[in-house]
């Protein structure tokens, strides 16, 4: 018999201990206590917006960038929609309503390799989180990130410190390199003689990754974005197009499946295509 | 005083009057972390098509005000995979079973109906005629009385019975009274209403339409005044039918509201995606309003709104 979807979770109110601008971002830390013993790099939490009387009435998914001993969790938050301005208007000391750890994560290399971290815009927050554990285990942590313009890299004092060689790349130039985070990268692998890539950013990007790591020959594991309803897997609006176990290619969740799926298997061209 | 939280839809007794709602509640075992699923009325899967389905490409979402569109396209295993797993799975919980049931043709729902009779551990089928996401609008059996009663005709023919039918219907029509009252005649054992409400969003970036399937079905608390006009209607024309009620509801008073109007079961579906265990809350909150209102019981407040004036 099948144990229970998404057994680790918990619903639960949560404190918001913090909530400060980084760039054009909010760096959001909750206080979560003892679940933080199972929430592993690339999984998610969702959180309930608006308030009692909103007229907002789903969930929304975000990324944990990072998780501490002492029980809290942060979050890097992109002010866009209503759900995500709400949360970042919270006060220091509210409560909000919380399901983690929710979806995949990140797997860890059995032997301390070197590993390419691969973020896009706030897509870089989960990678923090995975830096720290793949340091611990002794690999080799190199992180590229990019984004169009200098204010939304998202990239920590502390979480650099994760990291052997950091590279930043803009598409304006007002940061690090000129261009795109995808297009040295196959440089970048053979140089290092990276043997596996981890990513998270906007669904064009982690499509170009897929192709550099197929051709590189590596693997590759990237966390999705599709927009979600629910996020513990009833609403089946968060599918993806991936290649399974027997071939066949299926609308899998991005919420119990995911976020975190080998670019491999994740059917690019078929996004939004009916199968 | 005892208070009697019981509650019979079409014959079928359930233990408590509060359901899932179904395709809002995947088959059950996402929602077990959350709830012990035994503790709700039943659990309502989501709509069970013949062979497996890829449903709808994404967008499949879009939330509106008070509410949410979607565009699934009844994606699922198929009736074999699902009768191998799922429901074994939700009778070993101790759950009671409403399996949900869609064809593309009133034939497919008799043969849907075969694979159900002699399965044990279902307390009642749901014959879905109204999803609003198929290609063809004409195929929303539910839109048109002969339709809907030659699906539920097959149904009733194959079951026996055996096994009380719920016809769920969609308020897209002009008189829902009159299409209730043809599957009754024709077999049905109950309503289950109502269905989400065809609509559409445009982005207003891209200048098209934002979900895949182009339309999509509205549901959430924006739909709730809709769904209590039906089943009010219907439990009017229709003096002591079963109803499941459904549409928007998302605290104990909004099913109170709906059980006034004539429901005997109340389903929860949107409000689960905020919340996945708003069908376990909303059951004890409206176990509460009962018994302050004085009622002992939840048949006595089936129809209440429909009293005659003292």
């Amino acid at each position: 018999m099948k144990l229970p979807i998404n057994k680790s979770a918990t619903q639960l109110r949560a404190t918001i201990l913090s909530n400060r601008r980084v760039g054009v971002y909010h760096q959001i830390v909750l206080e979560v206590g003892e679940l933080v013993k199972n929430i592993k790099p690339g999984n998610f939490i969702a959180i309930s917006v608006g308030g009692e009387t909103s007229k907002m009435v789903l969930r929304r998914a975000f990324a944990i960038s990072r998780v501490n001993d002492r029980g809290t969790i942060e979050l890097i938050i992109s002010p866009q929609g209503s759900g995500s301005k709400w949360l970042c208007s919270q006060l220091e000391g509210a409560t909000v309503d919380v399901i983690t750890p929710l979806g995949t994560a990140f797997g860890i290399p059995t032997e301390p390799v070197t590993a390419l971290l691969v973020g896009g815009g706030y897509g870089s927050a989960p990678l923090f989180g995975l830096a720290e554990v793949l340091k611990s285990r002794g690999c080799r942590v190199i992180m590229a990130l990019g984004a169009s313009t200098a204010a939304k890299i998202y990239a920590p004092l502390e979480g650099k410190r994760a990291a052997t060689l950091l590279k930043i790349f803009t598409e304006d130039g007002s940061a690090g390199e000129a261009g795109r985070v995808t297009d040295s990268l196959a440089d970048l692998i053979a140089e290092h003689d990276v043997r596996v890539m981890y990513s998270c950013g906007p669904m064009p990007m982690l499509e170009a990754l897929s192709n550099i790591a197929v051709q590189s020959d590596i693997a590759h594991q990237c966390a999705v974005e599709e927009s979600m309803a629910c996020g513990v897997g009833i609403c089946m609006t968060c599918v993806m197009p991936v290649k399974t176990e027997d071939g066949e290619v299926k609308n899998l969740r991005s919420c119990i499946d995911g976020p975190v799926m080998d670019g491999e298997n994740v059917q690019w061209h078929l996004v939004g295509e009916q199968l | 005083m005892s208070f009697d939280f019981s509650t019979t839809l079409g014959g079928a007794w359930f233990p408590a009057p509060l359901f899932t709602a179904s395709g809002c509640a995947s088959s059950g075992k996402e929602l077990a972390q959350f709830f012990p699923l035994r503790e709700i009325g039943a659990v309502v899967t989501k709509s069970i098509m013949l062979k497996a389905r890829a449903g709808r490409p994404t967008p499949r979402m879009a939330e509106t005000p008070s509410g949410m569109l979607n565009s699934i396209g009844l994606q699922g295993p198929g009736i074999d995979a699902f009768l191998a797993d799922d429901v074994p799975w939700l009778a070993a919980q101790g759950a009671r079973i409403v399996v949900s049931i869609a064809g593309e043709t009133a034939e497919e729902y008799g043969v849907l109906a075969r694979k159900l009779r002699g399965v044990s551990g279902i307390s009642a089928v749901e014959v879905n005629i109204s999803c609003p996401n198929v290609e063809n609008r004409g195929l929303v059996f539910a839109c048109d009385p002969n339709s809907a009663t030659e699906v539920v005709k097959n149904v009733r023919g194959i079951i026996g019975g055996d096994l009380p039918i719920l016809a769920k219907l969609t308020p897209d029509v002009t008189n829902i009274a009159s299409i209730a009252s043809a599957v009754i005649n024709a077999g049905a054992d109950g309503i289950a209403m109502i269905n989400t409400v065809l609509g559409m969003v445009i982005n207003t970036d891209t200048m098209r339409p934002h979900l895949g399937g182009k339309t999509g079905g509205l549901s959430g608390p924006a739909i709730r005044p809709i769904a209590v006009r039906a089943i009010y209607q219907v439990r009017q024309a229709i003096p002591g039918v079963s109803i499941l009620g459904m549409g928007g509801v998302a605290s104990g008073k909004d099913a109170f509201e709906m059980i006034l109007a004539g429901a005997s079961g109340v389903s929860v579906g949107t409000a689960s995606f905020g919340d996945p265990s708003a069908v376990y809350h909303i059951q004890n909150e409206l176990r509460e309003i009962l018994i302050a209102k004085g009622f002992t019981s939840v048949k006595e407040a089936v129809g209440y709104a429909h009293r005659e004036q003292s």
